[in-house]
């Protein structure tokens, strides 16, 4: 997992995307990532890259504290987590507007907070509180809130896929210039659905992204014993669409790669399949020991996890103090303990709202 | 107010065109379903559509689990999708989409969006064997999130659809291949007249309501779909005997009209619950198990359940004739319950 994964088209037809920017001249200026446009802004603005780390670190502490209170024993249901995977969820919604819409699976803690689910009412919703996002009657693994433009969480392998082609569609048929993304882990892609979706986004050019995070496995299974392809992207040539293979725990490699593929969506180009390569640092749901991943693979994963890798980045480029870093870190932190706080002594659901928000 | 005498296929090809013209936001996705010179559906629901209406009649690959989980995202975004699945069989394939995803999207968000999107998918035992031709009712009818209509009238049809299309939550709407009336080469052996006259102008049915298709005293006749007018037919041979049958048509089975069906049975003591899908886990199992626990000091006698067997639809004409219950086995049903009270 050390040297960077290689990049690798799969599109007939040529497309523009460069290799990772991270070591490359940086392309916007200030503020907000520049999502639609432009192509010639001379750098990345250094507040708005330590929003990108903030995020991160948001996530990576969100999930340590969820692990931590789970295995005490005081979150009820079951998990699965992010930890290693956060520049994925945070590189592709950093291309996004907020009115652009995800689909995530049953590993969505990080792709709701990225996409702008704030830390107390994700929380809230694993503790199963009336506060959550979906008011308790969702959980871990359907958590979303469409008014951020995340649809609940869809917990069946592919089963976003479809969802996401349908809003793209409906932005199509409206004329509307946003974009949806269907996040998936690589397992997805040996579901039906998946070629159901990419097909017809391919044949109707519709605004969409199909984000396939291959952290290696699939829940125990190593990608390789179940997908003959060199590269998940490959499979895009059969759709004629861009396939795009990035270094998944390079943030800003992910950011650029995210950024052309929305940005070709909402020029009414049509779909890209990006595939992002990471690493699980964490069990695939709790009390997973990991006993399938080699020792060694796992001592270069951790070592090669993307908010460390980000840090040395900031700090190479000047960007950031490690004091800078560690404030993050500590406002981080107070930031989940409120939100514990809160979630845990907000109140239950009554046992008859199981009856609310039912139509029949 | 003039009417015009429409089939099943007509009248939904004019709500589906009346809605489209009335909102925007409606628009048809399937199979077959809006190509020039082709058949407009399966069943010629939607043809011509295509004319009026080109942007919005979405024309997908085979890709059944795909359309209907692309209506769902098109819903959630503010469209009316009106999808469609050929034949009600091929739901199996979307069977995630619509079970998991289309049903649960409201209640998993707490209640922050709605699915406003209409599923038509046609049912009907009819000559094609196990995987063209079976009732798909018992399939959805446990399954909360949706709701489940079934016309047996070209009237009904038309106001049912466009209620659903309105409806603003998931409406899963079964059509019977016998009663579409279909014309040209799309015409249905076997077909049974389930024309109406057609109002000009907009009208709907209300979902959840049923009708009571023909006044009786001395037994309830439960039945939708075909079996509606199989039951009429056994109705007019009870007639002939001496016996009044009330018939019921539940026209939605979910939310299902329980008042109309338990003041029915108020008066006449008996029921008989009539279904084309085998008898194993449907809805008479339902009508019975509840009349039992909420009216069972008006029963004079046992619920009976007239269905087909326990075994997908058979092929050949003489075994489909065994299985689908007709207007005799009805009235046979009817005599039984009558001798034993």
């Amino acid at each position: 997992m050390k040297k960077p994964v290689k990049m690798k088209k799969t599109t007939p037809k040529k497309t523009t995307l460069k290799k990772t920017a991270s070591s490359k001249a940086p392309r916007v200026k200030a503020g907000q990532p520049r999502g639609a446009r432009g192509k010639a802004a001379p750098s990345y603005d250094p507040q708005w890259l330590l929003g990108l780390y903030r995020k991160m670190v948001l996530i990576r502490e969100f999930e340590d504290r969820v692990k931590f209170l789970f295995l005490e024993g005081v979150m009820p249901g079951t998990i699965h987590q992010y930890q290693g995977q956060e520049a994925c969820g945070v590189g592709v919604c950093a291309a996004l507007r907020p009115d652009d819409v995800i689909t995530s699976t049953h590993r969505p803690h990080g792709h709701c907070i990225a996409k702008g689910l704030d830390v107390h009412s994700a929380m809230a919703e694993l503790f199963g509180k009336v506060t959550g996002c979906c008011k308790g009657k969702g959980g871990s693994m359907h958590m979303g809130d469409l008014s951020k433009g995340i649809v609940p969480a869809v917990a069946i392998v592919g089963g976003g896929l479809p969802i996401a082609t349908g809003m793209a569609l409906a932005f199509k048929m409206r004329n509307e210039k946003r974009v949806a993304v269907a996040f998936m882990g690589d397992g997805a892609s040996n579901e039906g659905t998946f070629h159901e979706s990419l097909n017809m986004a391919s044949i109707w050019d519709l605004p969409a992204v199909y984000v396939v995070e291959n952290n290696l496995y699939g829940a125990s299974t190593p990608v390789k014993m179940v997908v003959k392809a060199e590269h998940i992207s490959d499979r895009a040539c059969a759709y004629r669409i861009p396939g795009v293979t990035v270094d998944g725990n390079d943030l800003l490699a992910v950011y650029e790669a995210a950024r052309e593929a929305v940005e070709r969506a909402r020029q009414g180009k049509g779909p890209t399949l990006l595939e992002l390569v990471t690493y699980r640092i964490t069990g695939h749901s709790r009390r997973d020991p990991c006993l399938y991943q080699p020792e060694d693979e796992r001592k270069r994963a951790l070592a090669n996890e993307p908010i460390g890798r980000f840090a040395k980045h900031l700090l190479a480029k000047g960007m950031a103090e490690p004091k800078d870093l560690d404030a993050i870190r500590e406002s981080v932190k107070a930031e989940i303990e409120t939100a514990v706080k809160m979630a845990m002594s907000d109140p239950d659901p009554k046992p008859e709202d199981t009856m609310e928000d039912m139509f029949v | 107010m003039s009417t015009r005498r429409l089939g099943i296929a007509e009248a939904l090809r004019e709500a589906i065109a009346e809605e489209m013209r009335r909102d925007k936001r409606v628009f048809c996705i399937g199979e077959d379903i809006g190509i020039p010179g082709g058949w407009g559906g399966a069943f010629t629901v939607t043809l011509g559509l295509e004319k009026e209406f080109a942007d919005r009649l979405v024309n997908t690959p085979i890709s059944e689990a795909g359309l209907m989980g692309a209506a769902l995202g098109a819903a959630m975004m503010g469209m009316r999708p009106i999808a469609d699945v050929q034949y009600a069989d091929f739901l199996f394939c979307a069977m995630d989409q619509v079970a998991n995803q289309v049903a649960k999207m409201r209640y998993m968000s707490g209640g922050k969006l709605t699915v406003p999107m209409v599923m038509r998918a046609p049912v009907g035992v009819t000559g094609r064997g196990a995987q063209h031709a079976q009732m798909m009712e018992p399939y959805f009818l446990p399954l909360p999130g949706i709701k489940i209509v079934a016309p047996s009238t070209a009237y009904d049809a038309k106001g049912l659809l466009k209620a659903a299309v309105r409806d603003g939550n998931p409406v899963l709407i079964f059509e019977h291949k016998l009663l579409y009336g279909s014309k040209g080469p799309r015409t249905e052996t076997g077909s049974v007249d389930a024309s109406s006259d057609i109002p000009d102008g907009d009208y709907t049915v209300p979902i959840g309501k049923g009708v009571v298709r023909r006044e009786g005293t001395d037994v309830t006749i439960i039945a939708t779909l075909l079996m509606a007018h199989r039951a009429m037919e056994a109705a007019g041979i009870l007639e002939k005997e001496g016996i009044s049958a009330e018939v019921i048509d539940p026209r939605s089975l979910v939310p299902f009209d329980w008042d109309l069906v338990k003041g029915s049975v108020a008066k006449t003591g008996r029921v008989v619950t009539v279904e084309e899908s085998p008898k194993r886990g449907g809805l008479g199992g339902e009508i019975a198990a509840t009349l039992a626990e909420e009216m069972l000091d008006y029963l004079v006698a046992p619920v009976k359940r007239i269905a087909a067997p326990n075994t997908p639809a058979p092929f050949s004409p003489p075994m489909e004739k065994f299985y689908v219950p007709d207007a005799n086995r009805i009235a046979q049903g009817v005599r039984e319950l009558i001798a034993i009270s």
